[in-house]
Order: C-alpha cells, then structure tokens, then sequence
C-alpha cells in the first residue's frame, strides 16, 4: 500500500466510490418508483470508473482506445433502441458481448509477459474466468439466434448428447489442471478456449424456445461469473463486486425460472433442459366445450366487478397488448376491477410481459405475479386468458401422471367464469391437454387474440352500457 | 501477493452475500430491466480493456484489449440505453399516459 502516487490513489477513490454506486444502483431497483434513479447511479459509477483508468500512468496510447471507446458506442445505440419484443435476443447478445471482452482480456493476459510467473492459484482462475467466457459467447449467441427464430426454436436432441457434451467440458477442465500444474505448457491455452466455444454451442442446440428464460438467466450468471474472475486475475476490486452482482443476478433468476418451469436445479445447471417430447396426440375433439361470441363475451365482462387477464406469450406475438389496453381502459371505465395475472416464464425472458404491458400503458400496480394474484381468484368474477396455456393447466396440481405435474400455476380454474381466446383446440408448447377447457365454467373464444379482444372492445364501446 | 488473494476473496463472498440480499428484493414486476442494468454493470470489464489496449505491452494485448474495448462499451451504452427505456415506461395507475 505504500508508496501510493496521487493519481494511483485518486484512480483507487474513484474504483471505490463507482462500487458503491453500483451497488445502491441495483438497490434501486428494487422499486419502479426509484429504478430510475438506480440507472443514474450506475452511469456514473460507470463513468467514474472509465474516467479514472484513463488516468493510470502505465496508458502510454490513447489511439486504440479513443478508437474502440467511440465504435463501441455506435454499436451500442441502436442495441439500446430495439423493440421490447425482441428485448430477450438484445439481451443474449450482449451477454454474448460481455463474455467476449472478458474472454479476449483473459487470453491476453495469459500471453502477456511477466517478470514473476503467474501463481497456480492465478492461472486457476484464469482458466476458469476463459472458459466460462467462451462458453457463454457462443451460447448466448446461439439464444440470441433461436430467440430470433434465425436457428430453428424446436429443440435438437440426439442419444448421447448429454454424454458428449459434459465430455467435451470435461476435457476443457482437464486441460485447464494440467495449465494449472504446468503453466509453461502455454501451447495448451487454446483448447480451453476453443473446447468451450464448442460447448456453448451443444448446450443451446437441444433447448426450445419456452425454455429461455431459464437459459438467458443462466449466461447472465456466468457471464457475471467471468467477470469476477477477471477482477481476481486483474486485482480489481471492482470488478470482482460488479461481477459478482452480475452473476447472484444471474443465479437468482435461474433458480426462479426452473422453479417456475418445474424443473429441478441441477437441471438446469447440467444444461439438460431439452426434456423429450411428449406425444402431443390430441383426442381433444372427442370431448365437449362450450364457447363464446364477442358480443357474449362482452356482456359477461361488463356485469363483471372483478376481472382477472392473464396474458401469454402468444398474446405477445399476436402483437394483442394494446388491444388489452384498450380493454382494460373500457371495463375500467365502467367501474371493473381489472387486474392482470403474469405468470414467471410467461415472456421469453425473467420480467418479459411485464414491459410488454407497460409498453402498452397498462399501470405497473396493476400487474401481479403469480404468488400475489392467486389468493383473489375465488372472489375473481372472470379469468380471461389470452395466449397462455400451460401455465393455466389445473393437471399440474391435481394430476400426478402430466407431464407438468408439480409446476406452479396460475389458478383460473378458481375463478367463477374462465374465457379463455384460442384459435382452436390444438395443445400447448408442451404438447399436453388442457382440461381447463373442459370445464362447465370455461366459455372458449375461437379466433386469433388481436381481433377477438378487438371485438369485445367494439362491443363494450357500441353497446348500451349496461 | 498472498494479502491482495485473501483480501480479493473476501471481497467476492461479501459482493456475493449482498448480491443474494439485493437481488432477492428486487420485485418480479422489474426482472427484465435487472438483467439489461446488470448487463451493462458487468460491462465495467472494459477497464481491464483499457489498460491492456493503453498500455500496449505486447501488439497481440493491445489488439485483443481494443475488440474487448467495443464489445464492452457497446454493453455500457445499449445496457443503460434500454434499461431506461424501459423503466420509463412503467407508470403508476395515477399517471395519465401521454
């Protein structure tokens, strides 16, 4: 500690205070009236720690940095200007990014020349700072691809796979204990960052495209896991915090994700999401429903006092949201309580529907998830689904033998009327019946989400009113 | 060496510790905001960039350090951009809409 100059020790101030901000910047969000202001703090932490490693004696070029500092940002605006829907591929990308920046100082710094040779501690964690990065550039890339629907969303499975491919990590950190004992073996390096490259991409190959959530949440945690290992490597203390945020983030969400998708934990940490695919033969024909006009639609809503919308991500590709909107501005005006029901993974990212609705106006009070709306559907006049179907299968808590037995569901059975909107009778994502919409008090709308909310609105707008 | 190590531990299972205490408050309502601040958090791996692209020990260190350097602070930027974007969007039930 001594013998610090005056710029060292305002660069060290400067790390210091940007961790705190980072810090009250997540702490900040954990609340939409202070989020805001939680961006701000990390801004400045941000701008504070860049600001302050410019000052460090050892930069004897600006050039490069200038150059990469002003391209970085061209790339970076229009990241920040995407669509909300498409929000989860922005999302994998950059994590994608992130893990490449983390990778390439990793691999520089291996090669950098040094008077005292790395400790076998350092090069540990080096190796595992490179390979957690490699692996989440690829995989986030590949997320970002299927997210897309730029790489085909059914999942790829093939006997062996999870063989093959906890092989194929098994072998990058063979390589890395070897490193580790011998650090002069540097001709090995590029395996562990080739090897992980490869893996990024088998893990993604057997996923669907209702399973990310949970992936998106895992890269997130290992690309903060990357990074905090490149503040061990660098003895960057800030680093070390911003990358363990990042990766409890991360962590977190994952294990919210799985536990909403009923899958067990170590699960989804072996990357053994791609479950095998249930026959998705419907006899649903056979059985009875009852369905529903607009206009009867309509007049059910609006002699409703409680109504609960559960949104899906169907409503979402239907591009339905404002349509809701319109909705919920129309019973809300005729003095219904109108609440929406989110269930976890009913985006294709953590928190997806919500900024979908808020992107169409909808209040933030007004959303609830799961475990808050599930105690008011007895005293809920009128479930109405839109787009979701799985998440609202009663089988899951009463019917051992489904496949989804045991996943948390939004319980709209409960509610006195259900109306679900559903083009036909087909199965859900998952391929497995519904018996919701066999109930007595289950009224089906046939049509596509867009228009049939469109309807119901012409109808409560045209109507008497009453 | 061995000091900066323990020290550098400690600072990561106490970063972690407070992570799992923050995190866990933060409401389901703002997960997708979380992910894209935390992103661009995470990003601040551009100062180790920097320093290899400034100090320009090796040209190999140099060159790696400037494509970190862009792909960092495009995080930065786009991370702090959409975040933003979207919390801006979440208005109470008072708030009339523009």
């Amino acid at each position: 500690m001594n013998g610090f100059a005056g710029s060292d020790l305002l660069i060290e101030v400067a790390y210091l205070i940007a961790t705190a901000l980072f810090i009250f910047s997540l702490m900040w969000m954990s609340s939409p009236t202070t989020a805001r202001r939680g961006v701000f703090a990390g801004e400045l932490g941000m701008i504070l720690a860049i600001a302050g490693t410019l000052l460090h004696r050892g930069i004897v070029d600006y050039k490069l940095i200038v150059i990469a500092l002003v391209l970085g940002t061209i790339i970076g605006i229009p990241l920040g200007k995407v669509q909300m829907t498409a929000v989860p591929q922005r999302t994998a990308l950059s994590h994608s990014f992130g893990a490449l920046c983390v990778t390439l100082v990793g691999t520089a710094e291996f090669y950098l020349p040094r008077e005292v040779p790395m400790t076998r501690f350092m090069m540990g964690v080096l190796c595992m700072e490179v390979i957690l990065g490699a692996l989440t550039i690829t995989g986030s890339l590949m997320a970002a691809g299927k997210l897309q629907e730029w790489l085909p969303q059914r999942p790829i499975t093939y006997k062996g796979q999870n063989f093959v491919n906890l092989g194929l990590l098994g072998v990058a950190v063979v390589v890395a204990i070897v490193l580790v004992i011998h650090p002069e073996r540097t001709h090995l390096f590029p395996v562990i960052v080739g090897i992980p490259l490869v893996f990024g991409v088998m893990m993604i190959v057997p996923i669907g495209g209702a399973d990310m959530p949970t992936v998106i949440s895992l890269l997130n945690s290992y690309a903060g896991l990357s990074a905090a290992a490149m503040g061990f490597v660098l003895n960057s203390k800030l680093l070390i915090v911003a990358g363990s945020l990042d990766g409890a983030s991360g962590f977190i969400l994952s294990v919210n994700m799985s536990k909403a998708m009923n899958r067990s934990f170590s699960n989804v940490l072996f990357g053994a999401f791609g479950q095998e695919q249930t026959a998705a033969t419907g006899t649903a024909e056979a059985k009875p429903v009852r369905s529903a006009t607009a206009e009867e639609a309509a007049a059910i809503l609006s002699a409703a006092n409680k109504v609960v919308i559960v949104p899906g991500y169907g409503m979402a590709v239907a591009q339905a949201q404002h349509k809701v909107r319109e909705l919920f501005d129309a019973l809300s005006k005729r003095g219904v309580d109108v609440k929406f029901g989110i269930h976890p993974v009913a985006g294709r990212m953590p928190g997806h529907m919500n900024v979908l609705l808020a992107e169409a106006d909808i209040p933030y009070d007004k959303l609830l998830d799961m475990d808050e709306i599930n105690g008011d559907f007895p005293q809920t006049d009128v479930a109405l689904i839109i787009g979701a179907n799985d998440v609202t299968n009663p089988a899951a808590r009463n019917e051992p033998s489904s496949p989804i037995y045991g996943m948390p569901i939004l319980d709209v059975d409960k509610a006195r009327t259900v109306m679900v909107i559903k083009r036909g009778m087909g199965a859900g994502f998952a391929g497995i019946e519904n018996p919701l919409y066999f109930l007595d008090r289950t009224l089906m709308l046939f049509g596509d989400a867009k228009g049939f909310v469109g309807n119901i609105v012409r109808e409560l707008s045209g109507g008497s009113g009453h | 060496m061995k000091i900066d190590l323990l020290s550098s531990l400690y600072v990561f299972m106490l970063a972690a510790f407070i992570g799992f205490e923050v995190i866990k408050r933060i409401t389901p309502l703002l997960h997708t905001p979380l992910m894209s601040l935390t992103n661009a958090l995470d990003a601040i791996a551009v100062v180790g960039a920097i320093l290899l692209a400034g100090e320009h020990k090796t040209t190999f260190a140099a060159i790696l350090g400037t494509i970190a350097i862009v792909s960092a602070t495009s995080n930065i930027v786009g991370g702090f951009l959409i975040t933003d974007r979207m919390l801006r969007m979440f208005k109470p039930s008072g708030a009339k809409k523009a």
